[in-house]
């Protein structure tokens, strides 16, 4: 009957208020709530108190969102070219002379062996170069990186199999992830997220920004420094790069990478003592010191091409052997430009170059406005349907609408424990539920209505009411839910946050507007026995 | 106190009266809506289309047009489409995606930063390129018919196929006019309109399913009663709460539109129509679809037929 025992009216509320609870940190600032931590006595262990709150989305506290793209075909370059120097080196330690030497192809390398004892030679030698992929504890996967074929007429080709770039993406990403953090945490940014999305891509989110094109030029830079000599003429194995200073002319390269980013320890802005221009202060490890001074000695008298991201930034003449580990880059940079080149020396190179696929900034004024409006709309939507519902159904309007703002309450409760963000479509989600919410009230009132004119009495009138409109209430929030739970998976960002308050709204409506409409019920009915309905 | 009703008890109107009007009215529409989609098509957003959207908010509170058009139109990054909004000196501009790739759309940015950078505030920037828009427009699909697919096995687990087929064809219409509401008014169409269209695909589900509950009721308690007039009572008894859900929903999606602010103004405005939609299909689209597609079979139709035909 229309009964509940003390330990369910216990067990109710205390879940309610335990939920109400939680929401509480989230209506306080981070000062607030840290203050309000450390006043604690030294005997309540920390975590009895909720500390945590909900997440603002960006749309909301301002801030950047850069979804960026591992340019796969940049990788492959790199990957390939390593690939070459590799071939080259066993090709020079076994003496063999391929005919017209290595060519590069988009996925891989092949050389042109017709002597059949050259290729015995050669071939084992190659096929070492192929990695096992997976994780090779597990001994699973079972497939090479590296696919060496061979046709009968000589040629030997060395193709990154599917999987074998898969792997090279992943691991690129993983790198990247490393030196993106490196590079943000120089720009003093709070809690700036970057994780993996998809197999190729990264997502950056930094809230709070001021200045979002620094970022921007932060992130897309691979800063590959490498010092290598300027080519003499007549020279093989030279590659033509835009030379800055002199208005992009192309100036011949060699191949061969003295030293590259990869053996600095350290890079520091700094001015030269007697041009007084901004450069770029660096010092190797000791292997780069190692070789830089071999190379250095063997090449006085010759141009230094110091190459950042495939363009000559300055090239020096060598005039003394260089082997304490220790240089300069000058390049008619302007302070910021010194800054940020340091920064990105010191965080490293990027395995390949990233590109920006998909931007969003949102400044901290409109996000304190979004606020503000959200705000706003939430409380005007609160009291229009609680005049609404109370001028309809009376004092159950009134039990309704308790029930209601225990349901937006929980919403920020469970938001908060979840760690959810909350975003500005999140916020017109918690506004629209405001509406739906009161629909399973409306439901149960109707029907208990309905019962009562057909001449039940009241206990009975209620109980049925409650009952036979349970399972409309269920479906119709079912119907919801499958909406709310298709745009869950499918939405990212705001959206998302759209889809959280709706999927948690459908949950707590049915604990405050079924049970603990129930239990205000049943408790005034005892208390004042009512012989008809208030509506 | 005196409590307000908004629909009068007990009441015994014959709605499948309007079937009359209302098919023939959806029908038009649903169809004006599929040319108005195919010929003038729907004001894609960024989302789906690529492309750069600023807002920018002049630091003086004056904001000059016709200045930012023309330096904009000047850039040589195609047509600009700038627009003012709110009264403080906010303009938006929308640059269409630029040729050249991923790489390309970020040069619009830096440009339009160094131009006018000194005088307007960067309040919003967001630059979708061709890869994520392309991805965006798949998923968006995706979802809308994932939506339809999933409420589809919802409808036939839990109800009766006559009724499954009755509550789909309101929630297709409702899908449809929501569409045509986004091609008159010329809204963009976005990522969020995804959510307001899956959105309301659960309100119109909602809706139906809790009129065909009590149809599925009454078929019980009513074994010989015709469609027509089950369905009629259905409606009638279920109509107080219709009336009631859809004002709270409506009341809370107006203070949205109202003091929302103009970054969720357009969503709200289209679930407040959708609402309305909604409320319309559920009673004049899907209930007297029963009545053809047949409420009980064969008997059903036989009892339909008897009352149909007199009154065309």
């Amino acid at each position: 009957m229309l009964r509940f025992s003390k330990s369910k009216i216990i067990f109710t509320v205390g879940i309610i208020v335990i939920g109400l609870l939680l929401a509480v940190p989230s209506m306080m600032s981070r000062e607030q709530r840290e203050a309000f931590q450390r006043a604690l006595p030294g005997w309540v262990p920390s975590w009895i108190v909720p500390s945590r709150a909900i997440v603002l989305g960006l749309d909301l506290q301002g801030g950047s969102h850069v979804l960026l793209e591992v340019d796969v075909p940049d990788l492959m370059r790199t990957q390939t070219t390593q690939l070459r120097d590799d071939i080259r080196r066993i090709l020079r330690e076994t003496r063999v002379t391929p005919q017209g030497g290595i060519q590069l192809t988009p996925r891989g390398a092949q050389i042109r062996v017709p002597d059949v004892a050259d290729r015995d030679k050669v071939l084992p030698k190659l096929r070492e170069l192929s990695q096992p992929l997976g994780s090779a504890v597990l001994g699973q996967g079972g497939g090479r990186d590296l696919d060496v074929s061979v046709t009968p007429d000589g040629l030997i080709a060395l193709n990154y199999s599917e999987a074998g770039v898969n792997e090279k993406v992943r691991r690129a990403v993983d790198q990247a992830i490393e030196v993106i953090r490196r590079r943000i945490d120089v720009t003093g940014t709070t809690e700036p997220s970057i994780q993996r999305q998809g197999a190729d891509r990264i997502l950056v989110q930094v809230p709070g920004l001021q200045d979002p094109q620094r970022l921007k030029e932060l992130l897309g830079r691979t800063a590959k420094l490498e010092f290598r000599l300027l080519a003499q003429t007549g020279a093989a194995d030279v590659d033509m790069l835009p030379m800055k200073e002199e208005g992009g002319n192309r100036v011949p390269v060699e191949r061969r990478v003295i030293v590259d980013g990869s053996d600095l320890v350290d890079a520091q802005p700094a001015f030269d003592s007697r041009t007084n221009e901004p450069i770029v202060n660096f010092r190797f490890n000791v292997r780069g010191a190692q070789r830089f001074g071999q190379a250095t000695t063997e090449a006085i008298g010759r141009p230094l091409a110091i190459v950042l991201d495939n363009e000559v930034i300055s090239a020096p003449t060598i005039q003394s052997a260089i082997t304490g580990g220790a240089g300069q880059i000058s390049g008619r940079f302007t302070v910021q430009q010194v800054n940020d080149l340091s920064v990105l020396l010191r965080a490293g190179a990027l395995p390949a170059k990233l590109t920006i696929v998909e931007e969003r900034t949102v400044g901290p004024g409109l996000g304190q406005d979004s606020i503000e409006a959200g705000k706003k709309a939430t409380y005007v939507a609160t009291i229009f349907v609680v005049i609404f519902m109370f001028a309809t159904y009376g004092l159950f309007g009134l039990f309704a609408n308790i029930a209601l703002v225990v349901h937006v309450g929980l919403i920020f409760g469970l938001m908060s424990i979840l760690e959810a963000t909350l975003t500005l479509p999140g916020i017109a989600g918690i506004v629209l539920t405001i509406g739906t919410a009161v629909d399973s009230n409306v439901l149960i009132y109707e029907r208990i209505r309905e019962e009562f004119k057909s001449g039940r009495s009241m206990v009975s009138a209620i109980q049925a009411g409650f009952d036979r409109a349970f399972a409309t209430i269920v479906d119709s929030n079912s119907t919801m839910a499958i909406a709310a739970v298709i745009l869950f998976f499918l939405g990212s960002g705001p959206v998302r946050g759209f889809a959280v308050v709706f999927i948690l709204g459908i949950l707590t409506t049915v604990l405050t507007a079924v049970t603990l409409t129930r239990m205000m019920i049943a408790l005034w009915y005892h208390w004042v026995r009512p012989k008809t309905l208030p509506f | 106190m005196r409590l307000i009703r908004l629909w009068p008890d007990d009441s015994r109107f014959d709605f499948m009266r309007f079937r009359r009007f209302s098919f023939p009215f959806s029908a038009i529409i649903s169809v004006a809506t599929v040319v108005l989609l195919l010929t003038v098509g729907l004001n894609f957003g960024i989302d789906f289309k690529g492309g750069t959207l600023m807002e920018l908010q002049a630091k003086s509170g004056q904001a000059d047009v016709g200045k930012v058009r023309e330096a904009a139109n000047g850039f040589g990054f195609g047509d600009v489409e700038v627009q003012e909004f709110g009264t403080a000196g906010g303009i938006s501009l929308r640059f269409a995606i630029q040729e050249g790739g991923e790489a390309a759309q970020s040069a619009v940015v830096q440009k339009a930063r160094d131009t006018f950078g000194g005088e307007y505030e960067f309040q919003r920037v967001e630059t979708v390129g061709p890869r994520v828009s392309g991805e965006l427009v798949q998923s968006g699909t995706i979802g809308i018919i994932l939506a339809v697919v999933a409420v589809l096995f919802y409808l036939w687990f839990r109800f009766e196929r006559e009724l499954a087929v009755g509550a789909i064809i309101g929630t297709l219409h409702d899908i449809v006019l929501t569409l045509g509401f986004f091609v008159i008014t010329r809204h963009e169409f976005n990522m969020t309109s995804i959510a307001a269209i899956l959105t309301i695909v659960g309100y119109s589900l909602n809706e139906t399913v809790v009129v065909f509950d009590r149809t599925r009721e009454l078929m019980r308690r009513y074994k010989t009663m015709p469609s027509v007039e089950l369905l009629n009572l259905s409606i009638n008894n279920t109509m107080s709460r219709t009336v009631m859900t859809a004002v709270t929903t409506a009341l809370s999606l107006l203070a949205l539109v109202l003091f929302g602010g103009r970054a969720i103004e357009g969503f709200a405005q289209v679930m407040l129509y959708g609402v309305v939609i909604c409320t319309y299909s559920a009673i004049c689209i899907s209930s007297p679809m029963l009545i053809y597609i047949g409420l009980r079979g064969s008997e059903a139709a036989k009892s339909v037929g008897g009352k149909v035909a007199p009154a065309e």
